[in-house]
């Protein structure tokens, strides 16, 4: 539904604010919704149209019922796409929908800037769309159930994509410079030279080369290199009919899109926070609309004991790095200092808040934001700590409070999106066209129980047994699907069993 | 059709699915359900995780606010990044949706009352609006909104001085309308053995199974009440608190708890106007001979003349399964109205309830 008019001349008054204070945007649309269309487009990631999969509906069932049972309310949805499109429930109130489009419009800035979004494609909405189609025409030749369990078991591993790829090419598909070439002259039957061209016809020798080649491709041990990009391997070298290669790319393509949101969530809710605050509280907002404008910000702000959100978080860095540039709180002689009251005290008048801002929204992404911005006197002014999970009785409780630990854990958290890092290995493991995948592992279990799962998905598109080498309770082990049942093996690594015949 | 409802279909088969597959499960942990208020019961959904390589449950988080180490952290501590979802969905289901499910699932007939139609209840309800009555009753807004259109139709409104003016035409007066409905009231008593014999193991199955009967019935009844009686040697009412939780120890005679129950039905529940279901939980094993004549001497003046439906239902307990079940299968083989079930152990809850209610009596 389009905007009624008096919206529309909000949105263009908001959006020449925002220009005013130095945002640069895509065109944004913004559609009038209601609840139970907004419900649908969240539940497909904002999207009008996507191929089907119950996973949407699931996410639609939970989406309404929480808003049935009063427990989440969705305010606003914005995609990254040029147009921008951005959705506004239509039961909102005027002061809400000033609010959302301010808040918008920090979004489409940060994604037409931050470098991490430089990759993506912005006509998304066109490609999902011709996704949907393309799905859908696999499903008329194939059948609805065969297309949903391939899909249900390809889900299972479409996280095993590398996040951090977007400035590198996709690994070459064949190598040239690979030892095992053969050469055409071997081909040859030994024969006289004016006999050559009948008794070795060119054709003949390109099939035989072909045939060979195509031979020992199979056999040949790949990735070169670890590659965590497993579901990109998994396209190249899986045995897959064509179908089946074609929705796992869709399936590909679609997880990348999502790639620099996830990794950039804290910075990029804490900046449209906020450019929301900053244009409400100095040109939109008028003075009968302060409470309920308090109101809803201190909603989206809040954070209730005991949990984390990104919108407070991100804020609280941003409102830092602009007092602290403001006053020339940065570089070497502001660390030196350990002067608890010149410390205070310091102001330089540097006034390069605002510049320093648009430098980081451009360059950094959540682990380096965490990384750089994130100091010890937020984290004390944040009241932020640490957690773990107690067993006896069985809580969540607070663990530390100190620093260190509390950075620790979250760029921990946020690297790799919150994910377990994993990496094809080999396709040939053991020299039986295995499929070997490894858990880096940094201090943390996998879930077993869901790890074995997703082995079990992993041979079945794989077809032959698949193996994933992590560390449980600190002994490296090596978990095993067969394409039957599982089997689970401690290694012994080269230099254990030597130290044992040593002894 | 709009795209998210195939979707959401899809879904829903599909839960339906597991909820078929996984129903003993529900229905034998009993710790799942726990009644919301007073018409809702929260059963947890298996939400349909799509396995993915992830970390355990040791990750640990960060959160906000104040307390010292070791403190609790407070409900649901979140995480950054790609937040993973929690394993199991809360659903709030009302009864009726759970009965409609119990019974689509264990394929239980409707329950039809016994012929009563001749009892018939008559309910006032104010629905209905007409042009005379009391000036109690007088329905003001539609009275004045009457009285506004024809001031405005007949050109006497005057913006400046908008006086409404009703006339009698103009009033109206809320009225009500009678409807009859047949009459079909419903007691259950619940009778339980807790001799010393009756573990609490023993004691959560029964209330498991009662919990689903109840809800069964009060799908099928307007109006259930439930009554608890405990025995060993003596039997007396409780509530229903007690009734799950008591632990006593001592001998059993169960006839007590019939003479008990006899004696309720025969002075509260006169036998024209009530549906009469018993249901009567022990682990069968009856003080002497002489007691099972009594019970079965009971039963067959007393008790099944006056049910709808008496069901039996043995548990195993420690100590073995007790005689008593086989003494009512002998001797009220053919009785139509008794039904007996041997629990074995949670697992054959769901079995039994469908033994007790299969016959939509």
């Amino acid at each position: 539904m389009s905007l009624p008019c008096k919206l529309k001349t909000e949105a263009e008054r908001i959006a020449e604010f925002a220009r005013e204070y130095g945002l640069d945007f895509y065109e944004t649309l913004f559609e009038m919704t209601d609840a139970s269309g907004m419900n649908e487009l969240a539940a497909y990631g904002g999207f009008p149209i996507r191929y089907p999969h119950w996973r949407y509906g699931m996410e639609y069932d939970r989406l309404r019922k929480g808003k049935t049972y009063g427990l989440s309310h969705i305010y606003e949805m914005v995609i990254n796409n040029d147009p921008c499109y951005a959705y506004l429930l239509e039961t909102n109130r005027l002061v809400d929908h000033q609010m959302v489009m301010a808040h918008v419009y920090g979004h489409s800035d940060f994604f037409k800037n931050n470098v991490w979004f430089s990759r993506t494609n912005r006509h998304m909405i066109d490609r999902m769309a011709q996704n949907a189609g393309e799905v859908s025409r696999i499903i008329e030749k194939q059948g609805f159930e065969r297309v949903e369990r391939f899909m249900d078991a390809a889900l299972s591993l479409g996280d095993l994509i590398d996040p951090y790829s977007v400035f590198r090419e996709p690994p070459p598909e064949t190598d040239e410079d690979d030892e095992r070439r053969v050469d055409i002259a071997s081909l040859k039957f030994h024969t006289k030279e004016y006999l050559d061209s009948f008794v070795n016809p060119k054709e003949r020798l390109e099939e035989e080369l072909a045939r060979i080649q195509k031979e020992l491709d199979r056999h040949r041990d790949l990735p070169r290199k670890p590659e965590r990009d497993v579901l990109h391997f998994l396209i190249q070298q899986a045995p897959l009919k064509p179908w089946q290669r074609r929705l796992l790319g869709i399936l590909r393509e679609e997880a990348y899109y999502f790639v620099p949101q996830g990794t950039t969530k804290v910075m990029n809710e804490g900046w449209a926070s906020y450019w929301h605050i900053k244009i409400m509280t100095t040109k939109v907002l008028a003075d009968e609309n302060l409470t309920a404008y308090a109101d809803h910000c201190s909603r989206t702000l809040a954070m209730p004991p005991g949990s984390f959100n990104p919108y407070r978080v991100g804020l609280a860095i941003w409102l830092d790095i602009e007092d602290r540039w403001n006053k020339g709180r940065f570089g070497r002689e502001w660390e030196a200092c350990d002067d608890y009251a010149r410390r205070q005290q310091w102001d330089t008048g540097a006034d390069l808040g605002r510049q320093k801002m648009f430098e980081v929204r451009r360059f950094y992404n959540d682990v380096t934001f965490i990384d750089t911005f994130f100091t010890r006197e937020l984290c004390a002014e944040q009241k932020l700590f640490t957690t773990r999970r107690d067993e006896q009785p069985e809580k969540e409780e607070i663990e530390d409070r100190d620093f260190v630990a509390v950075k620790k854990r979250l760029l921990f958290m946020l690297s790799n999106m919150g994910r377990p890092v994993i990496e094809v290995i080999s396709n040939n493991f053991e020299n039986r066209s295995e499929l070997l995948l490894r858990h880096q592992h940094y201090g943390i279990d996998l879930d077993l129980r869901y790890a074995k799962e997703t082995l079990k998905n992993l041979a079945l598109i794989w077809t032959r047994p698949v193996h994933l080498e992590t560390s449980l309770g600190g002994k490296a082990k090596l978990i095993s699907h067969t394409g039957k049942g599982f089997e689970e093996r401690e290694i012994v690594t080269d230099k254990a069993v030597q130290t044992t015949l040593d002894a | 059709m709009p795209r998210i409802s195939r979707d959401h279909n899809r879904f829903r088969e599909i839960v339906k699915g597991r909820v078929r597959k996984e129903f003993r499960k529900f229905i034998t942990h009993s710790e799942l359900l726990g009644r919301k208020g007073k018409h809702l019961v929260a059963i947890p959904v298996p939400r349909i995780d799509i396995p993915t390589f992830r970390y355990g449950d040791n990750q640990g988080g960060v959160g906000q606010g104040e307390g010292e180490p070791g403190d609790e952290a407070g409900a649901g501590t979140g995480q950054a990044g790609d937040k993973s979802a929690p394993h199991v969905l809360e659903a709030e289901v009302t009864l009726d949706e759970l009965a409609e499910m119990l019974g689509e699932e264990l394929q239980l007939p409707r329950i039809q009352p016994r012929g009563r139609e001749e009892i018939e209840e008559q309910h006032a309800r104010y629905n209905s609006i007409r042009p005379v009555g009391p000036e109690s009753l007088r329905h003001f807004r539609r009275t004045y909104r009457r009285a506004l259109k024809r001031t405005i139709a007949s050109g006497q409104y005057d913006p400046d001085n908008p006086v409404i003016i009703p006339i009698r035409e103009d009033r109206v007066y809320k009225s009500w309308k009678v409807t009859y409905s047949p009459r079909t009231n419903a007691v259950v008593l619940y009778l339980m053995d807790v001799s010393g014999s009756m573990g609490q193991e023993q004691k959560d199955t029964v209330r498991t199974e009662a919990f689903w009967i109840d809800t069964w019935l009060q799908h099928n009844y307007r109006d259930v009440r439930t009554r608890y009686i405990v025995h060993d040697a003596d039997a007396r009412e409780v509530d229903r608190d007690v009734f799950y939780h008591l632990k006593e120890a001592g001998g059993t005679k169960i006839s007590s708890a019939y003479a008990l129950t006899a004696k309720i039905l025969e002075s509260e529940y006169p036998i024209f106007d009530w549906n009469v279901y018993i249901f009567h939980f022990s682990d069968g094993d009856n003080w002497g001979s002489g007691d099972t004549e009594i019970c079965l001497d009971l039963l067959k003046q007393k008790l099944l003349p006056h049910a709808n439906l008496f069901g039996y239902g043995q548990v195993e307990s420690p100590y073995g399964s007790g005689q008593f079940i086989h003494d009512l299968s002998s001797h009220f083989g053919s009785a139509e109205n008794l039904i007996t079930s041997q629990i074995a152990d949670r697992d054959a809850i769901y079995d039994s309830i469908k033994e007790f209610l299969g016959k939509g009596r």
